[in-house]
């Protein structure tokens, strides 16, 4: 079964004005799509076909580089829609900032590393914040489309919150200001579905 | 040494169509301008102060190269650029390129291949190698084929900021729009230095 290129869950220029409908649009359905479409080329007729995309990632090493680049990009662009919606902003709560607290010292502190892992990713990549395996938060960044669930991941662990730090991203809007970027963001991240994902 | 923001040779709508001069605003007004600066605010109290741009982009590691290369290679790119340019080499260097890759079509092919399929942000380039012969390559990120002893003659800019207000996600359509500008005199002079 191929993989489809999934739906937002709001509409494209529901996250204006941070984030404005040109840049959604060609983002999922030109960008998104094509990493889609190139995951299921690069996995027809081979034995990845019906596998879920985590455990393609798992085992990352031991595909091409089109299953590497095109499956990385078809499940971060898949996070990244997720984690953020037009009645995002604020703080999680419960337990991910209790444990935010604890890893980072404060909820401000853990803001400032991630916005800069993102602003100091040189080329194009993604800021994470991952969930290792003995369940401490660590901020993290990877090239392209390369992310922590991969076994070729510097730091490795479950992503909780990403954010797309290609060019495409915010060039349309923000041109070379890519803190400005970095600090629409926080209006927008869904922490509820990352609660979600940190306690899954 | 204090390094400086070349002018370009032309008008910055002057490659219009083909790079607006919105695109060029910000890629030679703002990322080129601020690689400079980066790079000589890194360069200050290091061995690399005085250093030539090539040294810097043969020998620095981390922010120093990554700065020190994109301005390199910004330079390279931005001024082999001319309004009404000629569509092919001539002489030397279109006789070179027959010998190396059968023919000025098939080069533009590969060259174009080789921008279309680079992965993330980076650069092509056309170089020369230790033997004489030409080749593409393709670097990622600030990567420069100086580090691997070749000569670099004709580049693109292939990171998303290079296209991305005049094609967005075509990158392709970039390409093409590339080879109307390209000032093959100074890419001949590079040649045969
Ligand atoms: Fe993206
Ligand atoms: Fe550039």
């Amino acid at each position: 079964m191929a993989f489809e290129l999934p739906k937002l869950a709001y509409a494209y220029d529901a996250l204006e004005p941070h984030i404005d409908a040109r840049t959604m649009e060609i983002h999922h359905s030109k960008h998104h799509a094509g990493y889609t479409n190139n995951l299921n080329a690069a996995i027809a007729g081979t034995d990845l076909e019906g596998k879920s995309i985590e455990e393609i990632l798992a085992n990352i090493s031991q595909h091409s580089v089109a299953v590497r680049n095109n499956g990385g990009g078809f499940y971060n662009h898949d996070l990244f829609w997720k984690v953020m919606s037009p009645n995002g902003g604020g703080k999680p709560s419960g337990d991910l900032l209790t444990a935010i607290e604890k890893d980072f010292g404060s909820f401000d502190a853990f803001k400032e590393e991630f916005s800069k892992a993102a602003a100091t990713r040189f080329g194009s990549g993604w800021a994470w914040l991952v969930k290792q395996a003995d369940g401490k938060l660590v901020v993290t960044s990877t090239a392209n489309q390369d992310n922590p669930l991969m076994d070729i991941a510097d730091v490795k662990g479950t992503p909780i919150l990403g954010l797309d730090v290609w060019e495409h991203a915010y060039y349309l809007k923000f041109q070379n200001r890519r803190p400005d970027y970095i600090s629409v963001f926080w209006e927008v991240i869904n922490w509820e579905e990352v609660v979600k994902r940190f306690q899954d | 040494m204090e390094h400086k923001l070349p002018a370009l040779p032309y008008e910055l709508g002057a490659l219009e169509p083909y790079i607006s001069k919105k695109t060029l605003e910000f890629h030679y007004g703002k990322h080129h301008q601020a690689y400079i600066t980066n790079l000589n605010n890194l360069i200050k109290g290091t061995a690399f102060e005085d250093a030539s741009l090539e040294d810097i982009v043969k020998h620095s590691e981390g922010g120093i190269f990554n700065n020190g290369a994109q301005v390199y290679n910004h330079t390279f790119y931005f001024e082999a650029f001319k309004p009404n340019a000629s569509a092919e080499p001539n002489g030397k260097l279109k006789a070179a390129i027959e010998a190396s890759f059968g023919s000025f079509d098939n080069f533009k092919a590969e060259f174009s291949k080789a921008g279309a399929t680079l992965f993330g942000s980076g650069w092509v380039w056309l170089v020369v190698d230790t033997a004489g012969k030409l080749a593409i390559l393709k670097t990622k990120n600030a990567g420069n084929p100086l580090r691997d002893g070749f000569i670099p003659i004709l580049t693109m800019d292939v990171w998303e900021h290079a296209y991305y207000l005049d094609t967005q996600n075509a990158r392709p359509k970039y390409i093409e729009n590339f080879w109307n500008i390209i000032n093959w005199e100074l890419v001949e002079k590079r040649f045969e230095e």
